[in-house]
Protein backbone atom coordinates (compact mmCIF):
# COMPACT_ATOMS: atom_id res chain seq x y z
CA UNK A 1 0.00 0.00 0.00
CA UNK A 2 1.50 3.30 -0.98
CA UNK A 3 1.12 6.44 0.97
CA UNK A 4 1.65 10.08 0.28
CA UNK A 5 4.53 11.47 2.27
CA UNK A 6 3.17 14.26 4.41
CA UNK A 7 5.86 14.55 6.97
CA UNK A 8 9.50 13.58 7.18
CA UNK A 9 11.33 13.52 10.51
CA UNK A 10 14.37 15.80 10.61
CA UNK A 11 14.50 16.61 6.90
CA UNK A 12 17.66 18.07 5.36
CA UNK A 13 15.56 20.26 3.17
CA UNK A 14 12.08 21.39 3.92
CA UNK A 15 10.23 23.02 1.06
CA UNK A 16 7.19 24.98 2.19
CA UNK A 17 4.52 26.46 -0.05
CA UNK A 18 7.04 27.16 -2.76
CA UNK A 19 5.78 28.87 -5.90
CA UNK A 20 7.99 30.22 -8.65
CA UNK A 21 6.99 32.46 -11.54
CA UNK A 22 9.10 33.54 -14.49
CA UNK A 23 6.79 36.42 -15.08
CA UNK A 24 4.00 37.65 -12.94
CA UNK A 25 1.10 35.47 -13.99
CA UNK A 26 2.86 32.43 -15.32
CA UNK A 27 3.79 30.08 -12.53
CA UNK A 28 6.32 27.35 -13.32
CA UNK A 29 6.02 25.83 -9.88
CA UNK A 30 2.92 26.12 -7.70
CA UNK A 31 2.62 25.52 -4.00
CA UNK A 32 5.10 22.69 -3.50
CA UNK A 33 5.46 21.24 -0.01
CA UNK A 34 8.00 18.51 0.61
CA UNK A 35 10.64 17.37 3.05
CA UNK A 36 13.76 15.69 1.74
CA UNK A 37 15.09 12.74 3.68
CA UNK A 38 18.68 12.62 4.80
CA UNK A 39 21.15 10.31 3.02
CA UNK A 40 18.68 9.10 0.46
CA UNK A 41 18.26 9.62 -3.25
CA UNK A 42 15.10 11.53 -4.03
CA UNK A 43 14.11 11.77 -7.69
CA UNK A 44 11.99 14.51 -9.20
CA UNK A 45 10.26 13.20 -12.32
CA UNK A 46 7.88 14.67 -14.79
CA UNK A 47 7.43 15.60 -18.42
CA UNK A 48 9.43 18.45 -20.00
CA UNK A 49 8.34 21.83 -18.76
CA UNK A 50 6.71 20.52 -15.59
CA UNK A 51 8.89 22.73 -13.41
CA UNK A 52 11.23 20.10 -11.99
CA UNK A 53 14.44 21.95 -12.88
CA UNK A 54 12.92 25.22 -11.76
CA UNK A 55 12.15 23.66 -8.39
CA UNK A 56 15.66 22.26 -8.08
CA UNK A 57 17.31 25.57 -8.91
CA UNK A 58 15.27 27.33 -6.25
CA UNK A 59 16.94 25.21 -3.59
CA UNK A 60 20.39 26.72 -3.99
CA UNK A 61 18.91 30.03 -5.10
CA UNK A 62 20.26 29.97 -8.63
CA UNK A 63 17.19 32.02 -9.53
CA UNK A 64 18.75 34.98 -7.74
CA UNK A 65 20.77 35.57 -10.90
CA UNK A 66 17.68 36.58 -12.84
CA UNK A 67 15.81 39.55 -11.50
CA UNK A 68 12.48 38.84 -13.21
CA UNK A 69 11.81 35.60 -11.33
CA UNK A 70 9.32 35.79 -8.49
CA UNK A 71 9.53 33.29 -5.64
CA UNK A 72 7.00 32.76 -2.86
CA UNK A 73 7.34 30.30 -0.02
CA UNK A 74 10.35 29.07 1.83
CA UNK A 75 13.04 26.45 1.75
CA UNK A 76 14.72 25.38 4.98
CA UNK A 77 18.14 23.77 5.08
CA UNK A 78 18.63 21.92 8.38
CA UNK A 79 15.97 24.14 9.87
CA UNK A 80 17.52 27.38 8.66
CA UNK A 81 15.59 29.62 6.29
CA UNK A 82 17.68 29.64 3.10
CA UNK A 83 16.43 33.06 2.10
CA UNK A 84 18.07 34.48 5.20
CA UNK A 85 21.44 32.89 4.55
CA UNK A 86 23.73 34.61 2.09
CA UNK A 87 23.44 32.95 -1.30
CA UNK A 88 27.19 32.45 -1.38
CA UNK A 89 27.26 30.49 1.89
CA UNK A 90 24.15 28.57 0.95
CA UNK A 91 25.67 27.43 -2.34
CA UNK A 92 28.75 26.19 -0.55
CA UNK A 93 26.51 23.90 1.52
CA UNK A 94 24.53 22.68 -1.47
CA UNK A 95 26.45 21.23 -4.39
CA UNK A 96 25.00 21.27 -7.87
CA UNK A 97 25.67 19.27 -11.02
CA UNK A 98 24.23 20.33 -14.35
CA UNK A 99 22.77 18.67 -17.40
CA UNK A 100 25.88 19.12 -19.50
CA UNK A 101 29.29 18.53 -17.98
CA UNK A 102 30.83 21.96 -17.42
CA UNK A 103 34.34 21.66 -16.01
CA UNK A 104 36.23 24.96 -16.06
CA UNK A 105 38.02 24.85 -19.42
CA UNK A 106 41.10 26.74 -18.25
CA UNK A 107 41.72 24.53 -15.21
CA UNK A 108 43.44 21.19 -14.83
CA UNK A 109 41.62 18.16 -13.44
CA UNK A 110 43.33 18.82 -10.11
CA UNK A 111 42.28 22.47 -10.04
CA UNK A 112 38.76 21.64 -11.13
CA UNK A 113 38.26 19.46 -8.07
CA UNK A 114 39.58 22.28 -5.90
CA UNK A 115 37.77 25.01 -7.84
CA UNK A 116 35.39 25.73 -4.98
CA UNK A 117 38.31 26.44 -2.67
CA UNK A 118 40.44 28.24 -5.23
CA UNK A 119 37.76 30.54 -6.56
CA UNK A 120 36.58 31.38 -3.07
CA UNK A 121 40.11 32.27 -2.02
CA UNK A 122 40.32 29.55 0.63
CA UNK A 123 43.98 28.68 1.12
CA UNK A 124 44.98 25.11 1.83
CA UNK A 125 48.31 23.43 2.42
CA UNK A 126 49.68 21.31 -0.39
CA UNK A 127 49.13 18.11 1.63
CA UNK A 128 45.52 19.09 2.31
CA UNK A 129 44.95 19.83 -1.35
CA UNK A 130 46.41 16.52 -2.46
CA UNK A 131 44.30 14.75 0.12
CA UNK A 132 41.05 16.41 -0.93
CA UNK A 133 41.72 15.76 -4.61
CA UNK A 134 42.55 12.09 -4.12
CA UNK A 135 39.74 11.43 -1.68
CA UNK A 136 37.12 13.19 -3.79
CA UNK A 137 38.22 11.58 -7.04
CA UNK A 138 38.15 8.21 -5.26
CA UNK A 139 34.62 9.01 -4.14
CA UNK A 140 33.48 9.57 -7.70
CA UNK A 141 35.45 6.51 -8.95
CA UNK A 142 37.55 8.66 -11.24
CA UNK A 143 40.87 8.43 -9.40
CA UNK A 144 42.21 5.32 -11.13
CA UNK A 145 41.38 6.76 -14.54
CA UNK A 146 43.01 10.15 -14.06
CA UNK A 147 45.64 9.82 -11.34
CA UNK A 148 48.45 10.03 -13.90
CA UNK A 149 47.03 13.01 -15.74
CA UNK A 150 45.85 15.27 -12.93
CA UNK A 151 47.50 18.29 -14.50
CA UNK A 152 45.79 17.87 -17.85
CA UNK A 153 42.82 20.07 -18.64
CA UNK A 154 39.50 18.73 -17.46
CA UNK A 155 38.04 19.22 -20.91
CA UNK A 156 40.28 16.44 -22.29
CA UNK A 157 38.20 13.83 -20.47
CA UNK A 158 35.28 11.98 -22.04
CA UNK A 159 31.78 13.29 -21.37
CA UNK A 160 31.10 10.73 -18.66
CA UNK A 161 34.42 11.39 -16.96
CA UNK A 162 33.80 15.13 -17.16
CA UNK A 163 30.45 14.68 -15.48
CA UNK A 164 32.04 12.66 -12.66
CA UNK A 165 34.66 15.39 -12.38
CA UNK A 166 31.85 17.93 -11.99
CA UNK A 167 30.33 15.76 -9.27
CA UNK A 168 33.76 15.67 -7.58
CA UNK A 169 33.96 19.46 -7.82
CA UNK A 170 30.57 19.73 -6.10
CA UNK A 171 31.53 17.19 -3.43
CA UNK A 172 34.93 18.70 -2.57
CA UNK A 173 33.20 21.10 -0.18
CA UNK A 174 31.42 18.23 1.57
CA UNK A 175 28.00 19.75 0.95
CA UNK A 176 24.88 18.80 2.93
CA UNK A 177 22.90 18.20 -0.23
CA UNK A 178 23.84 17.36 -3.79
CA UNK A 179 21.50 18.64 -6.48
CA UNK A 180 21.65 16.98 -9.90
CA UNK A 181 19.81 18.42 -12.86
CA UNK A 182 19.40 15.60 -15.38
CA UNK A 183 23.04 14.67 -14.95
CA UNK A 184 23.05 11.82 -17.47
CA UNK A 185 20.92 13.22 -20.27
CA UNK A 186 24.02 14.18 -22.28
CA UNK A 187 25.82 10.88 -21.64
CA UNK A 188 25.92 7.53 -23.40
CA UNK A 189 24.47 4.42 -21.68
CA UNK A 190 27.81 3.16 -20.33
CA UNK A 191 28.71 6.54 -18.84
CA UNK A 192 25.15 6.83 -17.50
CA UNK A 193 25.48 3.50 -15.74
CA UNK A 194 28.71 4.61 -14.08
CA UNK A 195 27.13 7.84 -12.82
CA UNK A 196 24.13 5.92 -11.51
CA UNK A 197 26.31 3.44 -9.64
CA UNK A 198 28.22 6.37 -8.25
CA UNK A 199 25.06 8.05 -6.97
CA UNK A 200 23.96 4.86 -5.20
CA UNK A 201 27.37 4.70 -3.56
CA UNK A 202 27.31 8.37 -2.60
CA UNK A 203 24.01 8.24 -0.75
CA UNK A 204 25.81 6.61 2.17
CA UNK A 205 27.24 10.02 2.93
CA UNK A 206 25.18 12.54 1.02
CA UNK A 207 21.61 13.56 0.49
CA UNK A 208 20.92 13.51 -3.22
CA UNK A 209 18.15 15.28 -5.06
CA UNK A 210 17.96 14.23 -8.67
CA UNK A 211 15.91 15.71 -11.47
CA UNK A 212 15.31 13.26 -14.27
CA UNK A 213 12.90 12.80 -17.13
CA UNK A 214 14.02 9.19 -17.32
CA UNK A 215 11.57 7.09 -15.32
CA UNK A 216 13.65 3.95 -15.36
CA UNK A 217 16.56 5.92 -13.94
CA UNK A 218 14.39 7.10 -11.08
CA UNK A 219 13.25 3.51 -10.54
CA UNK A 220 16.82 2.22 -10.57
CA UNK A 221 18.46 4.58 -8.16
CA UNK A 222 16.01 6.58 -6.10
CA UNK A 223 14.52 5.79 -2.72
CA UNK A 224 11.84 8.44 -2.92
CA UNK A 225 10.16 9.95 -5.95
CA UNK A 226 8.24 13.08 -6.67
CA UNK A 227 6.06 13.34 -9.71
CA UNK A 228 5.47 16.84 -10.99
CA UNK A 229 3.00 17.89 -13.60
CA UNK A 230 2.40 21.43 -14.84
CA UNK A 231 4.17 22.98 -11.89
CA UNK A 232 2.30 20.96 -9.33
CA UNK A 233 3.76 18.29 -7.08
CA UNK A 234 1.25 15.57 -7.90
CA UNK A 235 2.63 12.71 -5.88
CA UNK A 236 5.50 12.11 -3.52
CA UNK A 237 6.28 8.74 -2.03
CA UNK A 238 8.59 5.79 -1.84
CA UNK A 239 9.79 5.01 -5.34
CA UNK A 240 8.82 1.35 -5.09
CA UNK A 241 5.30 2.13 -4.01
CA UNK A 242 4.84 4.80 -6.60
CA UNK A 243 5.93 2.65 -9.48
CA UNK A 244 3.84 -0.34 -8.39
CA UNK A 245 0.77 1.46 -7.24
CA UNK A 246 0.55 5.13 -8.17
CA UNK A 247 -2.21 6.99 -6.35
CA UNK A 248 -2.88 9.76 -8.80
CA UNK A 249 -4.27 9.07 -12.23
CA UNK A 250 -1.76 11.46 -13.84
CA UNK A 251 1.15 9.64 -12.23
CA UNK A 252 -0.17 6.37 -13.51
CA UNK A 253 -0.60 7.73 -17.01
CA UNK A 254 2.92 9.11 -16.99
CA UNK A 255 4.45 5.91 -15.67
CA UNK A 256 2.61 3.79 -18.19
CA UNK A 257 3.75 6.02 -21.00
CA UNK A 258 0.42 7.62 -21.86
CA UNK A 259 2.23 10.97 -22.08
CA UNK A 260 5.78 12.04 -21.64
CA UNK B 1 9.35 11.94 -63.49
CA UNK B 2 8.04 10.30 -60.34
CA UNK B 3 8.20 6.77 -61.61
CA UNK B 4 11.66 7.18 -63.06
CA UNK B 5 13.81 4.31 -61.80
CA UNK B 6 16.40 5.28 -59.23
CA UNK B 7 19.35 3.90 -61.15
CA UNK B 8 18.80 6.28 -63.99
CA UNK B 9 19.14 9.29 -61.66
CA UNK B 10 22.27 7.75 -60.22
CA UNK B 11 23.76 7.29 -63.68
CA UNK B 12 22.92 10.86 -64.57
CA UNK B 13 24.64 12.14 -61.41
CA UNK B 14 27.65 9.89 -62.07
CA UNK B 15 27.94 11.23 -65.58
CA UNK B 16 27.63 14.79 -64.34
CA UNK B 17 24.51 15.47 -66.35
CA UNK B 18 22.18 16.13 -63.46
CA UNK B 19 21.43 19.86 -63.17
CA UNK B 20 22.26 19.87 -59.43
CA UNK B 21 25.75 18.60 -60.17
CA UNK B 22 26.20 21.27 -62.81
CA UNK B 23 24.97 24.00 -60.44
CA UNK B 24 27.26 22.76 -57.72
CA UNK B 25 30.28 22.89 -60.04
CA UNK B 26 29.32 26.33 -61.30
CA UNK B 27 29.12 27.66 -57.75
CA UNK B 28 32.52 26.22 -56.83
CA UNK B 29 34.07 27.92 -59.86
CA UNK B 30 32.41 31.23 -58.92
CA UNK B 31 33.76 31.00 -55.38
CA UNK B 32 37.27 30.38 -56.68
CA UNK B 33 37.05 33.27 -59.15
CA UNK B 34 35.85 35.76 -56.53
CA UNK B 35 38.44 34.59 -54.00
CA UNK B 36 41.12 35.18 -56.61
CA UNK B 37 39.76 38.67 -57.31
CA UNK B 38 39.98 39.44 -53.57
CA UNK B 39 43.49 38.10 -53.18
CA UNK B 40 44.81 39.74 -56.34
CA UNK B 41 45.25 43.32 -55.01
CA UNK B 42 46.97 42.06 -51.84
CA UNK B 43 49.45 40.07 -53.88
CA UNK B 44 50.05 43.12 -56.10
CA UNK B 45 50.60 45.41 -53.11
CA UNK B 46 53.01 43.10 -51.36
CA UNK B 47 54.85 42.37 -54.61
CA UNK B 48 55.27 46.06 -55.36
CA UNK B 49 56.46 46.85 -51.83
CA UNK B 50 59.03 44.06 -51.87
CA UNK B 51 60.37 44.80 -55.35
CA UNK B 52 60.70 48.53 -54.66
CA UNK B 53 61.61 48.43 -50.99
CA UNK B 54 63.97 45.52 -50.49
CA UNK B 55 67.23 47.29 -51.37
CA UNK B 56 66.97 49.78 -48.51
CA UNK B 57 66.29 47.06 -45.95
CA UNK B 58 69.53 46.35 -44.12
CA UNK B 59 70.75 46.53 -40.54
CA UNK B 60 71.17 50.32 -40.71
CA UNK B 61 67.51 50.60 -41.63
CA UNK B 62 66.57 49.42 -38.14
CA UNK B 63 69.30 51.01 -36.01
CA UNK B 64 69.89 54.45 -37.59
CA UNK B 65 67.66 57.48 -37.62
CA UNK B 66 66.32 59.02 -40.78
CA UNK B 67 68.85 60.85 -42.95
CA UNK B 68 68.48 64.50 -43.88
CA UNK B 69 67.84 65.46 -47.44
CA UNK B 70 71.47 66.47 -48.09
CA UNK B 71 72.82 63.03 -47.06
CA UNK B 72 70.24 61.36 -49.22
CA UNK B 73 71.03 63.58 -52.21
CA UNK B 74 74.77 62.92 -51.92
CA UNK B 75 74.19 59.18 -51.81
CA UNK B 76 71.83 59.32 -54.79
CA UNK B 77 74.31 61.30 -56.86
CA UNK B 78 77.07 58.81 -56.02
CA UNK B 79 74.74 55.98 -57.09
CA UNK B 80 74.68 54.50 -53.59
CA UNK B 81 71.74 53.51 -51.43
CA UNK B 82 70.43 56.17 -49.08
CA UNK B 83 72.23 56.02 -45.70
CA UNK B 84 70.43 55.84 -42.36
CA UNK B 85 67.16 54.18 -41.44
CA UNK B 86 63.91 54.78 -39.63
CA UNK B 87 64.90 54.18 -36.01
CA UNK B 88 63.29 57.44 -34.86
CA UNK B 89 60.05 56.26 -36.49
CA UNK B 90 60.19 52.77 -34.99
CA UNK B 91 60.86 54.01 -31.45
CA UNK B 92 58.19 56.71 -31.80
CA UNK B 93 55.60 54.20 -33.02
CA UNK B 94 56.49 51.79 -30.21
CA UNK B 95 56.30 54.55 -27.60
CA UNK B 96 52.98 55.93 -28.75
CA UNK B 97 51.31 52.57 -29.39
CA UNK B 98 52.45 51.34 -25.98
CA UNK B 99 51.05 54.41 -24.23
CA UNK B 100 47.82 54.24 -26.21
CA UNK B 101 47.49 50.58 -25.23
CA UNK B 102 48.13 51.39 -21.58
CA UNK B 103 45.27 53.89 -21.67
CA UNK B 104 42.83 52.00 -23.88
CA UNK B 105 43.20 48.37 -22.71
CA UNK B 106 42.16 48.71 -19.05
CA UNK B 107 39.41 51.16 -19.91
CA UNK B 108 38.17 49.10 -22.85
CA UNK B 109 38.17 45.86 -20.87
CA UNK B 110 36.26 47.43 -17.99
CA UNK B 111 33.62 48.96 -20.25
CA UNK B 112 33.36 45.72 -22.23
CA UNK B 113 32.82 43.70 -19.05
CA UNK B 114 30.25 46.23 -17.89
CA UNK B 115 28.34 45.97 -21.17
CA UNK B 116 28.44 42.17 -20.99
CA UNK B 117 27.02 42.19 -17.48
CA UNK B 118 24.43 44.90 -17.87
CA UNK B 119 23.88 44.44 -21.58
CA UNK B 120 20.12 44.69 -21.48
CA UNK B 121 19.87 47.88 -19.48
CA UNK B 122 19.09 51.19 -21.13
CA UNK B 123 22.32 53.02 -20.39
CA UNK B 124 24.29 50.00 -21.61
CA UNK B 125 22.65 50.45 -24.99
CA UNK B 126 23.60 54.12 -24.90
CA UNK B 127 27.23 53.30 -24.14
CA UNK B 128 27.25 50.74 -26.94
CA UNK B 129 25.87 53.33 -29.38
CA UNK B 130 28.42 55.92 -28.31
CA UNK B 131 31.18 53.39 -28.75
CA UNK B 132 29.91 52.56 -32.25
CA UNK B 133 29.76 56.23 -33.16
CA UNK B 134 33.28 56.72 -31.84
CA UNK B 135 34.44 53.96 -34.15
CA UNK B 136 33.03 55.89 -37.07
CA UNK B 137 34.63 59.25 -36.24
CA UNK B 138 37.28 60.11 -38.86
CA UNK B 139 40.72 59.69 -37.38
CA UNK B 140 41.79 63.23 -38.28
CA UNK B 141 38.92 64.57 -36.18
CA UNK B 142 40.21 62.56 -33.23
CA UNK B 143 43.63 64.08 -33.93
CA UNK B 144 42.08 67.51 -33.79
CA UNK B 145 40.39 66.74 -30.47
CA UNK B 146 43.66 65.44 -29.02
CA UNK B 147 45.31 68.62 -30.30
CA UNK B 148 42.92 70.79 -28.31
CA UNK B 149 42.94 68.59 -25.21
CA UNK B 150 46.59 67.71 -24.92
CA UNK B 151 48.75 69.84 -27.22
CA UNK B 152 47.06 73.10 -26.24
CA UNK B 153 46.33 72.45 -22.59
CA UNK B 154 48.66 69.82 -21.20
CA UNK B 155 51.96 69.57 -23.03
CA UNK B 156 51.77 73.05 -24.59
CA UNK B 157 53.33 71.79 -27.75
CA UNK B 158 53.23 68.79 -30.08
CA UNK B 159 53.95 65.64 -28.10
CA UNK B 160 53.94 61.85 -28.02
CA UNK B 161 51.33 62.04 -25.26
CA UNK B 162 48.95 63.87 -27.57
CA UNK B 163 49.54 61.27 -30.28
CA UNK B 164 48.86 58.43 -27.86
CA UNK B 165 45.66 60.08 -26.71
CA UNK B 166 44.33 60.19 -30.25
CA UNK B 167 45.37 56.57 -30.85
CA UNK B 168 43.86 55.45 -27.54
CA UNK B 169 40.49 56.95 -28.48
CA UNK B 170 40.67 55.00 -31.73
CA UNK B 171 41.48 51.75 -29.94
CA UNK B 172 38.82 52.09 -27.28
CA UNK B 173 35.69 51.11 -29.24
CA UNK B 174 37.50 48.18 -30.85
CA UNK B 175 38.49 46.75 -27.48
CA UNK B 176 35.08 47.40 -25.93
CA UNK B 177 33.34 45.51 -28.72
CA UNK B 178 35.73 42.59 -28.80
CA UNK B 179 35.62 42.22 -25.01
CA UNK B 180 31.84 42.14 -24.96
CA UNK B 181 31.63 39.72 -27.89
CA UNK B 182 34.29 37.42 -26.44
CA UNK B 183 32.57 37.20 -23.06
CA UNK B 184 29.21 36.57 -24.71
CA UNK B 185 30.68 33.55 -26.50
CA UNK B 186 31.46 31.82 -23.20
CA UNK B 187 28.64 29.40 -22.41
CA UNK B 188 26.42 30.35 -19.46
CA UNK B 189 26.97 26.87 -18.04
CA UNK B 190 30.55 27.81 -17.13
CA UNK B 191 29.27 30.84 -15.25
CA UNK B 192 26.60 28.79 -13.51
CA UNK B 193 29.21 26.24 -12.45
CA UNK B 194 30.97 29.07 -10.65
CA UNK B 195 27.80 30.35 -8.99
CA UNK B 196 26.83 26.86 -7.85
CA UNK B 197 30.14 26.68 -5.97
CA UNK B 198 29.25 29.82 -4.05
CA UNK B 199 31.73 32.02 -5.88
CA UNK B 200 30.94 35.75 -5.69
CA UNK B 201 30.18 37.53 -8.94
CA UNK B 202 33.33 39.62 -9.21
CA UNK B 203 35.48 36.55 -8.73
CA UNK B 204 33.59 34.69 -11.42
CA UNK B 205 34.40 37.51 -13.82
CA UNK B 206 38.04 37.76 -12.79
CA UNK B 207 38.91 34.12 -12.28
CA UNK B 208 36.53 32.24 -14.55
CA UNK B 209 35.32 34.40 -17.43
CA UNK B 210 38.49 36.36 -18.17
CA UNK B 211 40.79 33.32 -18.16
CA UNK B 212 38.29 31.37 -20.26
CA UNK B 213 38.02 34.19 -22.79
CA UNK B 214 41.68 35.16 -22.59
CA UNK B 215 42.65 34.25 -26.14
CA UNK B 216 39.69 36.17 -27.52
CA UNK B 217 40.47 39.23 -25.40
CA UNK B 218 44.12 39.16 -26.45
CA UNK B 219 43.16 38.77 -30.10
CA UNK B 220 40.88 41.81 -29.83
CA UNK B 221 43.67 43.90 -28.32
CA UNK B 222 46.18 42.86 -30.99
CA UNK B 223 43.68 43.60 -33.72
CA UNK B 224 43.09 47.07 -32.26
CA UNK B 225 46.86 47.67 -32.20
CA UNK B 226 47.23 46.57 -35.80
CA UNK B 227 44.47 49.00 -36.73
CA UNK B 228 46.12 52.05 -35.18
CA UNK B 229 49.74 51.27 -35.90
CA UNK B 230 49.52 52.67 -39.40
CA UNK B 231 47.49 55.77 -38.50
CA UNK B 232 49.00 58.95 -39.91
CA UNK B 233 46.46 61.74 -39.95
CA UNK B 234 45.85 62.07 -36.19
CA UNK B 235 49.61 61.97 -35.53
CA UNK B 236 50.24 64.88 -37.89
CA UNK B 237 48.17 67.12 -35.65
CA UNK B 238 49.54 65.78 -32.37
CA UNK B 239 52.97 64.13 -32.43
CA UNK B 240 54.07 66.14 -35.47
CA UNK B 241 57.27 64.16 -36.10
CA UNK B 242 60.91 64.49 -35.21
CA UNK B 243 64.29 63.87 -36.75
CA UNK B 244 65.62 62.55 -33.46
CA UNK B 245 64.97 59.39 -31.47
CA UNK B 246 62.77 60.67 -28.69
CA UNK B 247 61.44 59.01 -25.54
CA UNK B 248 60.17 62.16 -23.84
CA UNK B 249 56.39 61.95 -23.96
CA UNK B 250 56.13 65.74 -23.78
CA UNK B 251 58.19 66.28 -26.94
CA UNK B 252 57.34 65.96 -30.63
CA UNK B 253 57.91 62.40 -31.76
CA UNK B 254 58.17 60.61 -35.05
CA UNK B 255 56.37 57.45 -36.13
CA UNK B 256 56.78 55.10 -39.08
CA UNK B 257 53.72 56.38 -40.97
CA UNK B 258 54.79 59.99 -40.29
CA UNK B 259 58.19 59.22 -41.78
CA UNK B 260 56.56 57.75 -44.87
CA UNK B 261 54.71 61.05 -45.32
CA UNK B 262 57.92 63.04 -44.83
CA UNK B 263 59.85 60.86 -47.27
CA UNK B 264 57.05 61.34 -49.76
CA UNK B 265 57.52 65.09 -49.59
CA UNK B 266 61.24 64.86 -50.29
CA UNK B 267 62.26 63.90 -53.84
CA UNK B 268 65.59 62.54 -52.59
CA UNK B 269 64.02 60.02 -50.23
CA UNK B 270 61.77 58.13 -52.65
CA UNK B 271 63.47 54.78 -52.01
CA UNK B 272 62.87 55.06 -48.28
CA UNK B 273 59.11 55.45 -48.82
CA UNK B 274 58.95 51.94 -50.19
CA UNK B 275 61.10 50.25 -47.58
CA UNK B 276 59.26 52.01 -44.73
CA UNK B 277 55.95 50.98 -46.22
CA UNK B 278 57.19 47.42 -46.57
CA UNK B 279 58.20 47.46 -42.91
CA UNK B 280 54.83 48.82 -41.77
CA UNK B 281 52.92 46.37 -43.93
CA UNK B 282 54.98 43.47 -42.59
CA UNK B 283 54.33 44.61 -39.03
CA UNK B 284 50.56 44.75 -39.57
CA UNK B 285 50.58 41.41 -41.38
CA UNK B 286 52.50 39.73 -38.58
CA UNK B 287 50.12 41.19 -35.98
CA UNK B 288 47.18 39.89 -37.98
CA UNK B 289 48.66 36.42 -38.36
CA UNK B 290 49.45 36.22 -34.64
CA UNK B 291 45.90 37.34 -33.87
CA UNK B 292 44.45 34.69 -36.17
CA UNK B 293 46.56 31.93 -34.64
CA UNK B 294 45.58 32.96 -31.10
CA UNK B 295 41.91 32.95 -32.10
CA UNK B 296 42.06 29.53 -33.69
CA UNK B 297 43.98 28.01 -30.80
CA UNK B 298 41.14 28.13 -28.33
Amino acid sequence: MSEIIKHIEDPVLDIQKLSIAYNKDKYAVTDVNAGIKRKRVTAIMGPSGCGKSTLLRAINRMHDLYSNIVIDGKVFLNGEDTSELSAIHLRRKIGMVFQRPNPFPTMSIYDNVLAGYKLNGIRLKKTQRDEIVEETLQDVTLWDEVKDSLLKKGTFLSGGQQQRLCIARALAFKPDVLLLDEPTSALDPVATKKVEELLIKLKKNYTILLVTHNMSQAARISDFSMFMYMGELVEYGKTKDMFINPLDKRTEEYLTGKFS
Amino acid sequence: MDDMPAYSLRTRIAEGRDHRVVKDKLLSILVIVFSAITIFPIVLIIGKLISKGYKQINLDFFIKKAPDTYEAMTALNAGEIIPGGILNGITGTLLMVLMAALIAIPLGLLIGIFLYEHGSKKYAGLIRDISDILQGVPSIVLGLIAYFWVVKNITHGFSALAGSTALAIMMLPLIIRSTEETLKMIPDSIKEAGFALGVPYHKIILRVLIPTGFSGLLAGILLAISRIIGETAPLMLTALGSMEVNFNIQKPTSAVPLLIWEFYNDPNMVDLIWSSSLFLMALVLILNIVTKSIRSKK
